[in-house]
């Protein structure tokens, strides 16, 4: 459409990039009970990995990873990940997001670590999806542009 | 009405410039903030209460996870509100 997303050296730097911000993200939402890190931020870094790929090669093909529906049950798998993770707790005889109650490993501590690596997990889940259906949003529907770009290309 | 919002802007600055004035050193250790019981109690018990070291971590997913868990709502309800307001084509 624009000058950007016909620049190949763009095209070829995006597309060898995007998998290593996804795993960037990844190692930022695990690493987090040991470093700086966390869902929150990692969420934020995968979710810009495939707004980056969607702003260069077109919303369409940005959807064909990440669907409307998909997003839609995403942001609430993440959710239900924390609060089910809460209800855990309660069904082993804790308080709400006791994590030390659940008998996962003798050492409660070790659990509690474990339960909340979990947590993060859904907390990234649903601010990546979030981060990507907002941007879908908010970006407009391509018509033409997408009709104009392989002519001008050919030329 | 543009020299009214710049005289409150100017009066809410040169406010909280002068309470900074009061706050202690960055990094001070005589400040309340590191004079506090919780702190000494976290620093040294919240590794073997919830088995991460990093005790950011510790307090945002184990002690404050309520906290955490209304965050993340936050950020759903945000999103599933944009789509309600702004995804009017598919309707």
């Amino acid at each position: 459409m624009s000058g950007i997303q016909e620049s190949i050296i763009i095209r070829t730097v995006v597309r060898i990039m995007v998998p290593f911000i996804a795993l960037f993200a990844l190692y930022v939402i695990i690493h987090g009970a040991s470093g700086p890190g966390g869902g929150f931020q990692g969420g934020v870094i995968f979710g810009a990995a495939i707004i980056l790929y969607a702003m260069i090669y077109g919303i369409e093909d940005g959807k064909k990873i990440m669907s409307d529906k998909l997003n839609r049950i995403l942001s609430s798998t993440g959710l239900v990940l924390y609060a089910g993770t809460g209800l855990l707790c309660l069904v082993f005889g804790g308080k709400f997001l006791q994590y030390n109650a659940v008998p996962l490993f003798p050492n409660p501590a070790e659990t509690a670590a474990i339960l909340m690596d979990v947590v993060e997990v859904g907390i990234g889940i649903t601010v990546l999806a979030v981060m990507i259906s907002l941007f879908f949003d908010i970006s407009p529907p391509e018509t033409e542009g997408d009709e104009m770009s392989p002519e001008e290309v050919e030329q | 009405m543009k020299t009214l919002a710049l005289i409150a802007v100017l009066l809410a600055g040169g406010m909280l410039l002068y309470a900074g004035q009061d706050l202690p050193a960055f990094g001070d250790q005589n400040s309340p903030a590191y004079q506090h019981p919780m702190t000494t109690r976290f620093i040294e018990e919240s590794e073997n209460e919830t088995g991460v070291y990093n005790i950011v971590t510790a307090l945002l997913a184990n002690y404050r996870s309520y906290d955490t868990l209304g965050e993340t709502t936050v950020i759903f309800t945000a999103g599933m509100a944009v789509i309600l307001l702004l995804r009017r084509r598919e309707l």
